[in-house]
């Protein structure tokens, strides 16, 4: 089994907090993306995965830091590499989307432009070929009549389309590895559909592997291969998408999944057994499990757990020792009592 | 009251300060600026008895002398304690430049507010009167007052306002425009809260920052135009002690008897810096604290 | 073509809400050039000829995405946009026809919660303070006694007394969504309009605040006109559902009975767009 392409261990980001003091955003997390997989990060406000997803470009915003931990690409340390292996590394190697696909484009430059601009930075081409290259780029991510639209400007085009040039922009150098960040949260249901359909393309077809982060859960369970789910800068949950799905370990995993809304649902309406409370806040440092407060299965030794992920199946790892549904079979989805076949 | 537990009630909400440890939080250049604000601003408030002579009055038998013990920042050629007057003239020019920056205030937030509000033809009224004001170069403006009305105090009164509304009332108008479309501002609207209820309880607090921050600066520079029509002999006439004065008294003696203009004006400059510091700390601290 | 969609009625009851025909119109701005040229630009109908109705302890859900008018319709209905062809009736009272004292009892009928929780309530007031402010408005019976009606207010959202000294800054998002809630039960409304009213909450948070609408409705017999551009937060609460594109409402009726057999291509084209959390069910690719 070859090594994994990314391999993330005890990264830690913090932050200066308002009176000087340490917050820690991602607690130590260990993760792994295999050549060619694509793993979700699916967590709820302050649970880090947006920070963990930054982390592996070493473009965690100010004022945060990596204050601990290592990213490890291909074999490499990603935190020792020099500026221009670096810029190498940003360029060639990984690809970023981002949420706002307004936002991540250059208002006052076409969009064809920004396309051939990587391709002429990036891959060294020159000016007449980057700009053939970036209409047939234009054209694999599904834009329609692209020598036209390589001439707009990004507020003459809508947001799903937008995000096609960022996917244009971002694969252009064939990375290895996608780093999507929310890709599809900012947009319609029906755009969402074909963008996932758009990434799970070009993953087909360049062998490309992807770190998804979301906090919906339909999109991870459309597109992911792998699972981990993220709650207070911890990962608490990691396995294959239908396990976590159907026989999700954590006590937070189930919550979360019994908590996901579903058209199921419909003409069934009926109160979810929801969770109290919120997701901790960045200043609040909780004893042991970070879940504890909220979990209705807590005991007293949870106060001493140490987030370590324990292997609770094969490829399925869990951070909690009490591991109240070791024996429960498979998940109901919780309104309708439905047991999945 | 359904099974719905103990939840979102009793977990623990974001932290609240004590105004003590708020204080400490500033950042150091507001802290630095409180300080010789507060120094200044209360040695000014309490001159009456703080200054250790009359502000004209003169002793003949030590005009223009060095600082001294007896005299901390000598005497000009009429014998009278520059320290003294320096104190006064602080202090009159620290009231005059409140009354002619705050008293008008209110009255230009709310006329800009309302513009804000209503648009339409309130705002364009308002608007193009302000533009009006604007254009005028302001200084030249406050000056054209003072030719009319002649030396004294009432030209500085009146034509600061003047000049001055019309900034207050654009900043204004600009942040109800952004305050009026929030959805706590629609929710007054859905409630069926009158439009004053509106304007007045749910929006002017929530204006008026920007303005206030802006106020810290236009104190400053009110104070400085102050000393400076004085200094030219259209602010406040001889014999009051006024910070402009004294430098406009002390310029023939500046190498002779340097500590006349220069001491004052130090205290000027002090008095600048201290409010400026505190002005910028506010208006990055209302940046960093914007709603959330 | 939009559809008129009626519950079951008995004739009798007047329908909580009536709307019919509600049109709200944009005007494009026309360029200098447009203007010399003297071209027709036709205006933008962000309503276009929209009818349902709303009965009394009913949930109806209105789903669509961006641009299809859904939140423009939540405005018209409480006069925040004025509309410009319909009626929209309360209890048979047509709000368009009427201004001043009676149309603020209509609005007290019809209350409104926003999708923002940051920007839902005033930064600058504590939360017993709004609370209270809406029931002296309206002279609300208890509302003389600050501490007992804030204080209840608060339990109908499931929130504790020591909420009504803070500053919504110290709440978060979830709580500020309750306070949202409270103050529109401040004033005895008969109908919540929840415009995208959980679509910014974390989905444990949004769980908690699905089930606070049916208990309200349970309990206070509130009627809810939910609007999302999430099906499957719909599902969960919307006894019906209308959907709205362009303005219109393509498709209207029973939530289950829409979404088993969904009848207009864009209903369908949603449906099949949603993604099932349920890896087993994917769409199909290709």
């Amino acid at each position: 089994m070859s090594s994994p392409l990314l391999e993330i261990e005890s990264l830690r980001v913090e932050f200066p907090g308002e009176e000087g003091e340490r917050l820690v955003a991602v607690k130590g997390v260990d993760l792994a993306v295999e050549q060619g997989e694509v793993v979700g990060l699916v967590g709820e406000s302050g649970s880090g995965k947006s920070l963990t997803c930054r982390a592996v470009m070493r473009m965690v915003p100010e004022p945060g830091t990596i204050s601990a931990g290592s990213v490890r690409f291909d074999g490499e340390d990603v935190m020792a590499l020099n500026t221009r292996k670096l810029r190498d590394f940003r360029a060639h190697s990984v690809g970023m989307i981002y949420q706002n696909p307004f936002g991540s484009l250059n208002p006052t430059m076409r969009v064809g432009g920004q396309i051939a601009e990587t391709l002429k930075v990036n891959k060294g081409m020159k000016r007449d070929a980057a700009k053939k290259e970036a209409i047939a780029l234009l054209e694999r991510v599904g834009i329609e009549d692209p020598e036209h639209r390589y001439r707009a400007y990004p507020h003459e085009l809508s947001g799903g389309m937008c995000q096609r040039v960022m996917i244009a922009i971002s694969t252009a150098s064939s990375p290895r590895l996608m780093l999507a960040d929310e890709p599809t949260t900012a947009l319609d249901v029906t755009t969402q559909a074909q963008i996932l359909k758009l990434l799970g393309k070009m993953r087909a077809e360049e062998g490309m592997a992807m770190l998804l982060v979301s906090h919906d859960f339909g999109v991870i369970a459309q597109a992911c291969d792998r699972v981990a789910v993220m709650y207070g800068g911890h990962i608490v949950e990691t396995g294959p998408v239908e396990t976590i799905y159907h026989e999700p370990e954590h006590p937070y995993t189930r919550a979360l999944l019994n908590s996901v809304p579903e058209l199921d649902s419909a003409g069934n309406v009926q109160r979810r057994a929801a969770l109290a409370g919120h997701p901790p806040e960045l200043s609040e440092v909780i004893p042991g499990c970070v879940f504890a407060p909220r979990c209705e299965h807590a005991k007293q030794e949870c106060a001493g757990v140490s987030m370590k992920l324990e292997q609770v199946g094969s490829d399925h790892e869990s951070a909690c020792p009490v591991r109240p549904y070791a024996d429960a079979g498979a998940r109901g989805t919780a309104k309708a009592g439905k047991v999945e076949a | 009251m359904s099974a719905a537990t103990a939840d979102a009630g009793t977990v623990a909400p974001r932290r609240r300060l004590g105004i003590w440890r708020r204080i400490k939080r500033w950042p150091t250049t507001v802290k630095v600026g409180a300080v010789i604000f507060g120094i200044l601003a209360l040695a000014a408030l309490f001159a009456p008895l703080i200054a250790p002579y009359k502000p004209n009055e003169i002793d003949p038998f030590a005009l223009l002398s060095s600082p001294s013990g007896q005299h901390l920042f000598g005497t000009d050629d009429t014998g009278r304690d520059v320290f003294s007057r320096t104190l006064y003239g602080l202090r009159l020019d620290i009231l005059l430049a409140l009354l002619v920056t705050y008293v008008p205030l209110p009255f230009a937030v709310v006329v800009g507010a309302l513009a804000g509000y209503f648009g339409g033809w309130v705002d364009t009224i308002v608007s193009r009167l302000a533009d009006v004001f604007i254009a005028f170069p302001f200084i030249v403006l406050v000056i054209a007052v003072v030719a009319i009305v002649g030396p004294g105090i009432e030209g500085f009164l009146i034509g600061v306002p003047l000049a001055a509304w019309a900034l207050y009332a654009r900043l204004a108008r600009a942040e109800m425009l952004v305050v009026r479309e929030q959805p706590y501002m629609l929710a007054t609207t859905a409630l069926g809260y009158s439009k004053w209820r509106a304007i007045f309880k749910h929006g002017l607090p929530n204006v008026a920052r920007p303005c206030f921050v802006y106020s810290t600066i236009d104190l400053i520079g009110n104070l400085i135009l102050l000393a400076g029509l004085s200094y030219l002999g259209f602010g406040v006439q001889p014999p009051t002690a006024e910070l402009g004065g004294i430098i406009a008294d002390g310029q023939g003696y500046l190498l002779t008897a340097w500590w006349i203009a220069t001491l004052p004006g130090l205290v000027l400059v002090l008095f600048g810096v201290g409010v400026g510091l505190i002005g910028e700390g506010i208006s990055d601290r209302g940046l960093e604290r914007g709603g959330r | 073509m939009s559809e008129v969609v009626t519950a079951e009625t008995k004739k009798s009851d007047a329908h909580l809400l009536e709307v019919e025909s509600l049109v709200k119109e944009f005007g494009l701005r026309r360029g200098l050039a447009e203007r010399v040229a003297r071209t027709e630009v036709a205006p933008f109908r962000a309503v276009d000829d929209v009818s349902f109705t709303l009965d009394r302890g009913e949930i109806l859900g209105i789903a669509g995405g961006s641009g299809s008018g859904k939140t423009t319709l939540a405005r018209c209905l409480i006069r925040l946009i004025e509309p410009d062809g319909g009626s929209v009736r309360v209890d048979g009272i047509d709000i368009r026809a009427h201004k001043g004292a009676e149309l603020r009892e209509l609005r007290r009928r019809m209350q409104m919660v926003f999708q923002d929780p940051y920007a839902s309530l005033n930064p600058r007031m504590s939360i017993g303070a709004a609370l209270h402010e809406a029931g002296k408005v309206h002279n609300r019976p208890g509302s003389e006694n600050e501490g007992a009606f804030v204080s209840r207010l608060l339990g109908l959202v499931q929130l504790t007394d020591r909420i009504a000294s803070r500053k919504p800054r110290e709440l978060s998002g979830g709580q500020r969504q309750r306070v949202s809630i409270a103050r529109a039960l401040a004033v005895d409304p008969e109908l919540i309009i929840a415009d995208e009213a959980v679509s910014a909450l974390d989905v444990s948070v949004q769980a908690q605040l699905l089930n606070l609408f049916l208990d309200l409705r349970e309990e206070l017999g509130v009627a809810i006109l939910f609007i999302s551009h999430q099906l499957a937060v719909i599902a969960e609460v919307a006894d019906r559902i209308a959907v709205m594109q362009k303005g219109r409402i393509v498709e209207a009726g029973p939530t289950q009975e829409v979404f088993a057999h969904p009848k207009d291509e864009y209903t369908q084209a949603l449906l099949n767009a949603h993604p099932h959390p349920d890896p087993r069910m994917r769409i199909a690719a290709g």
